[in-house]
């Protein structure tokens, strides 16, 4: 094993692979803004962004290029530091967790045993760069938006980890890939239904998307977390969201909805290739997060918390109790 | 019962499904906004819009100096200064509007006893600085030749209604 062998070239075959999900993760960003602008239009009888290139598709690109054009405005009184950092955390935190998803039969980057810890853990993680911006920007608005957002994203954790569980018990493996396979005859959607639903919901929490997304608050809180920030490190924020929910719903699919799997393991389906079905399940799991964007109006702080602790929470531990009670008495523990 | 009832709404969520049910349904209906710079609504004959001064067909400008726009206007927006031309006809030596002024009331257009200043379809008349919303004869009737013919139209529609 020479350096070159044992080193340079893995170190560059690691680098490409990488770069073969972010590129096209952040290009999916952009166009994820542009789709969520051109669905909500269509919803309320509007049309979108229609100047900007055909049909508007290029308005995603000068929002790009007019946000990186701005000057970047960091308070006096803001801890620069930490107000840098935030942003960039959360943005690096929203694609570091793409390493365990699986894209299709074998395409994921590290196949680790305890993938979905991992994602779990790095999916927390994402607090952290929402409280850091509402502290150091040393503003009442962005400190309550972060307060907010601590409060809430640990909340529908919880439920959350209950959920993961709940489907772990069914699988017997935290292998990401493991978890799609074992759901080659059923999806867990239709088994676990109501965890189904209670995750969807926990995932557009966690993301701070409407109806839940009071730690940004424009109406209340002026924006929240965000409201010091400008340009560069404002788009960094952006793009971390929007990368977020588009993991959340990897997520959503790889759980819940068979990952790779073809709907119906019979030839017109089994032919296309497991990453389209990847896309189109996650594309779908985007829509509804858009669809419920422009329908539902914000909750109320306690609302929230309600939903979370009362709600979510007992039903999570119910269904494992279930679950677990399911399998043992019929015998359908994974062996 | 209206514990059960309460209860089963919420665990199937009706209103929520229900809710959107609505936003998919107003998803696929035809869109209400127009595609604005490309595409206008449709305007009334009567729209008043940015001023214009006429000419007769022979090129005779039709305003006679008479100042009753002038005495009408409620903004005080115009201002004119006539004199006898060399053929002896009563001419305006100077018309000027100031659109900054101008509340487009239309008044100036029904007092006009020869339809000299009218009101007329163009909206998109926007400047960057204030000293170009300030008109003077030779912008009103360079407006009235471009824009006659619709001008004239618009008369002969509203004419009935006279």
């Amino acid at each position: 094993m020479g350096f070159w062998d044992g080193y340079v070239w893995p170190l560059i075959l690691i680098v490409l692979s990488v770069l073969a999900i972010v590129v096209p993760i952040i290009l999916l960003v952009a166009y994820l803004t542009y789709a969520e602008r051109k669905v909500m239009g269509a919803m309320q009888l509007r049309q979108g962004p229609m100047v900007v290139g055909p049909f508007g598709l290029l308005q995603p690109i000068a929002d790009g290029v007019k946000l990186m054009a701005k000057e970047t405005i960091i308070p006096s009184g803001a801890n620069r530091v930490v107000f840098i950092v935030a942003p960039m955390l959360t943005f690096f935190l929203a694609l570091v967790a793409w390493a365990v998803i699986p894209f299709d039969d074998g395409w994921v980057l590290a196949n680790i045993n305890v993938g979905i810890l991992y994602l779990f853990a790095i999916s927390s993680l994402g607090v952290y760069g929402i409280v850091m911006a509402g502290w150091a920007s040393n503003s009442r608005y962005a400190f309550l938006g972060g307060l907010r957002s601590a409060a809430q994203m640990v909340s529908y954790e919880v439920s959350m980890g209950f959920i993961i569980i709940s489907v772990l018990l069914c699988v017997g493996s935290l292998n990401l890939s493991d978890i799609v396979r074992a759901q080659q005859d059923l999806w867990f959607c239709i088994p676990l239904f109501p965890m189904f639903v209670i995750f969807f919901v926990s995932t557009v929490a966690e993301t701070n998307r409407l109806p839940f997304d009071l730690p940004e608050g424009e109406s209340e809180i002026a924006g929240g977390f965000m409201v010091e920030y400008s340009a560069m490190t404002y788009a960094l924020f952006f793009l971390g969201e929007y990368a977020n929910m588009i993991l959340m719903s990897g997520m959503t699919t790889v759980l819940f909805l068979g990952g790779w799997l073809s709907p119906f393991a019979f030839p017109p389906f089994t032919w296309i290739p497991g990453v389209i079905w990847f896309a189109l399940k996650v594309a779908a799991c985007l829509f509804v997060f858009i669809w419920i964007r422009a329908t539902f109006p914000r909750y109320r702080y306690d609302q929230l918390m309600r939903l979370g602790w009362k709600v979510f929470l007992p039903a999570s531990l119910f269904w494992i109790v279930l679950t677990a009670g399911a399998l043992i008495a019929f015998d359908w523990l994974p062996k | 019962m209206a514990f059960i009832d309460r209860a089963a709404r919420s665990l199937l969520m009706t209103e929520l499904l229900s809710g959107l049910g609505l936003t998919l349904k107003a998803m696929f209906k035809p869109k209400v906004t127009l595609n604005y710079p490309y595409e206008k609504g449709p305007i009334s004959p009567r729209f008043r819009g940015e001023h214009a001064l006429r000419r007769y067909p022979n090129g005779e400008e039709r305003c006679i100096a008479c100042k009753l726009c002038e005495a009408i206007c409620p903004a005080q927006a115009i201002t004119i200064e006539a004199e006898p031309r060399e053929d002896g006809s009563r001419r305006t030596t100077r018309y000027d509007i100031d659109m900054t002024k101008c509340i487009y009331c239309g008044f100036c257009q029904e007092a006009c006893p020869v339809d000299a200043i009218v009101e007329g379809p163009n909206f998109e008349f926007s400047t960057e600085t204030r000293e170009e919303l300030y008109y003077n004869k030779q912008k009103l009737l360079e407006n009235g030749d471009r824009w006659e013919p619709q001008l004239a139209a618009n008369i002969a529609a509203d004419a009935p209604y006279r």
